[in-house]
């Protein structure tokens, strides 16, 4: 188990994401891969969740499409097609998976800034 | 050089290839082995090397026989002993190590090790078969049916697939791809499962 857990460590070393919380709105950078171009695609959305593997980490970005349809991807978040993730707001929620989200349509699916009045 | 090794199955994690994508990998503990015995054709009728994984056993665990025939060639009590076919003139000795040096990434390998035992399993399970259905009053849910005809041949066949035990025997799985080998920690990383438990004896054999 020990071996396994410092080989995972050994592959994620030197691999930088930026802190990201649920509920934090961001810009995933995605590099597509069409014919023998590639080219970097942009996903927007809020981070439903997180599930913390090491080496095996994956979130989950829900973005409103046009048309209000939602649309979420489960991304791995070391997968070295990710060129970069940013997080434009960082939200205040109560909850680690924020799943409730999908029954939120308009005003409702929004998510209150999280403000740090000591900084 | 031995077409093979014997090593510990440590669990699986995931990599990624060249391309980006997931790779589902087996991490093997292999080695370092010892060739403990040669086999030659004029001896034994066959050529072959056994090799043992260097492992501590106590010498009060060991027969009288494992003693005597590690003992011949002042090699330490090991836990696992397998032999491996050779070509005759390979120039292997007794006392040769055996590393995962000696495999190669892309290389193709067979794997066997002892499956997960599962116990008593019904047919469902262990045979696949479809079953009734579990609503509507069913007195037929999960039992494996007609078992034979009646008076001819008033018997059931030999090979009739029944409830038994599940798993525990002897698996190969053919072909699976080698993708890193870690030589200061003795690992190999294997594309796809691997048969057994974490922690249980793997034999690795070149495909």
């Amino acid at each position: 188990m020990k071996v396994i857990e410092s080989l995972e460590k050994k592959l994620i070393e030197g691999k930088e994401r930026p802190d990201m919380r649920p509920g934090d709105t961001v810009k995933v950078h995605l590099k597509i891969i069409e014919g023998n171009k590639e080219r970097i695609q942009i996903f927007q959305g809020i981070v439903l969740g997180i599930s913390r593997k090491l080496n095996r980490t994956t979130f989950r970005v829900r973005k409103v499409s046009t048309g209000g349809y939602g649309v979420e991807r489960i991304l791995p978040l070391y997968s070295p097609s990710i060129d970069k993730i940013e997080v434009i707001r960082r939200g205040r929620v109560r909850r680690a998976k924020l799943y409730y989200m999908r029954e939120k349509i308009g005003k409702a699916a929004r998510i209150k800034e999280k403000r740090n009045f000591n900084k | 050089m031995i077409k093979g090794i014997l090593g510990k199955k440590l669990g699986m994690t995931q990599v990624y290839d060249d391309s980006g994508r997931v790779v589902p990998v087996t991490v093997i503990e292999a080695g370092p082995c010892v060739v403990t015995q040669v086999k030659t054709l004029e001896n034994d009728g066959y050529t072959a090397a056994q090799i043992g994984l260097v492992e501590k056993k106590a010498p009060k665990k060991q027969s009288k026989a494992e003693q005597g025939h590690l003992k011949k060639n002042n090699i330490a009590p090991m836990r696992h002993l397998k032999e491996f076919r050779i070509d005759a003139g390979d120039g292997i000795n007794v006392g040769d190590q055996v590393l995962v040096n000696s495999f190669e990434v892309d290389e193709k390998i067979h794997v066997t090790a002892t499956s997960q035992g599962k116990g008593f399993q019904g047919v469902i399970k262990r045979h696949g078969f479809g079953g009734g259905r579990m609503t509507h009053g069913s007195h037929f849910k999960r039992a494996p049916g007609s078992i034979g005809q009646c008076a001819t041949p008033s018997r059931v066949f030999p090979g009739k697939k029944m409830p038994g035990h599940m798993g525990a025997r002897k698996v190969t799985v053919k072909n699976l791809k080698i993708v890193q080998v870690i030589e200061d920690q003795n690992l190999l990383l294997v594309k796809g499962a691997v048969p057994g438990s974490k922690g249980s004896l793997v034999a690795i054999r070149k495909g």
